[in-house]
């Protein structure tokens, strides 16, 4: 009997980008895990919480920790953000809610996003077929709050990518959830040094832990109609899907 | 301190003027020396820990400490004055310029002193008034503001220095650096030699001894502090530390944090007036400690900000500040620290889109030396404004939320979206939404949604 693995696949992974999903689906069974994905999750409330509706933020932030307070063995997430989200933001905005600190603390610590799992159960990466130039951006919240930076790049270079440096690697690209609209000059122009940071380092594709920094990014590069394109880390690890 | 525009309007005012290359070059090299001085520094993180221990007690016992340093400084003859606010800071220092019949001042860089307008004060009040810290020179006679914490004209090159001497300075244009620091030189030390006053800041005040430390880089602060016969120094409430050794390890982490030195060239310990056996220092040194919504803040839920120990890390860190300078703040406290700051001293109603200006990307909090929990802290701010927010956000998000805390309904509504997913463009891309999200698509595409979601492939999967 294999242990079992919650995944918290992300509201944009579940509704823009169901492929990151089910490439997190294959890299965790590649790690030896069963895959479980608890049905009624939706999103971790992270946009309201960042924009300040705290109360909005708090209701998503309970209804995630009820559905994955009663599952068992780690909760894998696809992005970085999400992740930071339920171990450190989730337990802030509920301690005051006696009923749900505890609950709050155990899917934090039981919360690992996807490189940072597959790392610590030492998961060694299978080669995968790319003749592409593969390029990482370091999103925030998982570089500062979580530390991700060499776990999803040792794994590109042991599944053998051809990875170039990124230059400011670990600059925020501008989109910072409600901020991107809110915002929007500055937003794109700090998206814009970004994308002269990826166009300065001769990669192919840029690929990250997160999509909503991916969705940002790429849009900007399509609406470029340059060649460049985004991937999420897993896809690039699972390779070609079944 | 009111600005007419939002921040938004300010910089879109600053993109089409054109943000001063300058700005982007000198954040990115003094993020790059302070990186080395910290990895060159083994204690770092340790002396990073004890700092904010050091400041966290001190604003614990915030009243405690101001009463002993108040004690000491009145036995060595220094006279202490507590300012509710910038009018009565103000109105101290110029009754007393003018009852000591002073002409002339000099000052040494000071953020407070820019908080409660205080060169504007003085020269209503007939005292001419020059800034002797190079940076705040050149900003002082161009009439311009401060656009950094640490480095006042950081949005200059040298180019538009040597412009600015030649033409107020009545001097020959030069663009060589060591020449135009020698004419600033030249002009600057007739005025120490001359002035009646010296006003500082204080960069800390030890409680225990009385001691009022000041750190510079040119020298000046001494000199502005020793040859007047007036000292003036004016300091934040919150500026103390308990002990001297406290002392020693807040120098270590400021000038490594502020410059990536590992002490500044000149840290000045004043303490007291000239007592009648030392040959040289001021007759008088008063304190001027400055409360000006500093109280409240030290009440409310932002207290933590006033750890801050006003070393500019933060600013270069910043990838906002990065692209759009200091002016665009619109504050004389900039940055990251300065969306905080900026709308706990003078009023978060009118500054309260400041804390929406961030991505929340973190790069201030690993800056600082005392480890403040900006995002922490703007998310907080953002929560008390939230009313501010657009109605399209505003219900957007209710709905989002209603949705949300709902799983069946969210799979119905979300199988739904992936309807679309299906009328979209065949790359998967729009490149607008009508009447949607302008915000988004006037430089970047929308992916389509994809027409199934992965909750619906799941379930399917394992049917």
């Amino acid at each position: 009997m294999t242990e079992p693995v919650q995944l918290f696949v992300t509201c944009l992974v579940n509704s823009l980008y169901p492929d990151v999903g089910k490439a997190t689906v294959r890299l965790v069974e590649q790690a030896g895990f069963r895959a479980e994905f608890p049905l009624d999750q939706t999103c971790c409330g992270q946009p309201a919480y960042n924009g300040g509706f705290a109360k909005e933020a708090a209701a998503m932030a309970r209804q995630t920790v009820d559905v994955l307070d009663e599952t068992e063995g780690p909760i894998v997430v696809p992005s970085g953000s999400c992740a930071a989200m339920l171990t450190h933001h989730i337990p802030d905005l509920v301690k005051d809610d006696d009923s749900y600190v505890a609950a709050a603390r155990r899917v934090a610590n039981r919360t690992r996003e996807l490189t940072q799992f597959l790392v610590e159960v030492g998961h060694k990466a299978a080669p995968v077929e790319c003749d592409e130039r593969v390029t990482y951006h370091a999103s925030c919240h998982g570089l500062r709050w979580l530390q991700i930076l060499e776990q999803p790049k040792s794994l590109l270079d042991e599944a053998g990518v051809t990875r170039v440096d990124l230059p400011g690697e670990d600059e925020c690209c501008g989109f910072g959830g409600l901020f991107a609209l809110k915002m929007p000059e500055l937003s794109t122009a700090m998206m814009d040094t970004k994308i002269a940071n990826i166009e300065a380092s001769g990669a192919d594709v840029v690929v990250g832990v997160d999509v909503s920094c991916l969705m940002h990014i790429g849009g900007g590069l399509r609406r470029r109609a340059g060649a460049i394109r985004t991937k999420h880390v897993a896809e690039v690890l699972a390779g070609e899907s079944e | 301190m009111t600005s007419q525009l939002t921040f938004r309007g300010r910089i879109q005012e600053a993109f089409t003027a054109g943000v001063p290359v300058a700005i982007e070059t000198a954040t990115r090299s003094r993020y790059q020396r302070r990186l080395a001085a910290a990895a060159a520094f083994p204690e770092m993180e340790a002396t990073r820990d004890r700092a904010r221990d050091i400041r966290s007690e001190a604003l614990r016992n915030l009243d405690a400490y101001l009463g002993q340093f108040v004690d000491v400084t009145t036995e060595r003859g220094g006279v202490v004055f507590f300012a509710a606010d910038a009018a009565e800071a103000n109105e101290y220092i110029t009754e007393l310029a003018n009852a000591e019949n002073v002409r002339r001042v000099v000052k040494v860089k000071s953020m407070v002193t820019e908080e409660i307008r205080l060169n504007t004060a003085l020269e209503h009040a007939g005292v001419e008034v020059v800034e002797t810290d190079l940076g705040e020179f050149i900003v002082q006679l161009a009439g311009e503001t401060p656009s950094h914490i640490i480095s006042p004209v950081l949005h200059k090159n040298r180019y538009d220095v040597a412009e600015l001497f030649a033409a107020e300075l009545g001097v020959e244009y030069t663009d060589d650096p060591a020449e135009l620091n020698d004419i600033a030189r030249k002009h600057l030390r007739e005025r120490f030699l001359n002035a009646d006053m010296g006003i500082s800041g204080v960069n800390f005040a030890v409680a225990e001894d009385g001691a009022i430390a000041l750190v510079t880089n040119e020298g000046n602060g001494r000199l502005s502090t020793t040859a007047p016969r007036v000292h003036v120094a004016v300091m934040g409430m919150e500026r103390i530390v308990p002990t001297r050794a406290d002392l020693a390890v807040l120098l270590e982490v400021l000038a490594r944090s502020a410059t990536g030195q590992k002490l500044s060239v000149y840290s000045n310990i004043v303490s007291g007036p000239r007592r009648a056996h030392e040959p040289d220092g001021p007759d008088q040194l008063h304190v001027v400690i400055v409360d000006n919504g500093r109280s409240a803040t030290l009440g409310s839920s932002v207290a933590e900000i006033l750890l801050c120990i006003r070393c500019g890390a933060c600013l270069d860190a910043c990838p906002v500040y990065r692209h759009v300078g200091g002016h665009a703040y619109g504050s004389v406290y900039p940055g990251p620290i300065g969306k905080v700051v900026t709308p706990s001293l003078f009023g978060l109603e009118e500054w309260h889109d400041l804390p929406a200006a961030s991505s929340l990307c973190g790069a201030c909090q690993d800056a600082c030396p005392v480890r403040i929990d900006i995002p922490r802290l703007l998310v907080d701010l953002r929560e008390q404004t939230v009313g501010h927010a657009s109605r399209s956000i505003r219900t957007g998000l209710a709905a989002y939320s209603r949705l949300a805390t709902r799983p069946r309904l969210f799979r119905l509504a979300t199988r739904a979206v992936a309807l679309f997913g299906r009328l979209w463009s065949q790359d998967g891309w729009l490149r607008r939404l009508p009447f949607l999200l302008p915000a988004w698509t006037r430089r970047r595409e929308v992916p389509a949604p994809a027409t199934q979601t992965f909750n619906d492939w799941w379930r399917k999967r394992g049917a």
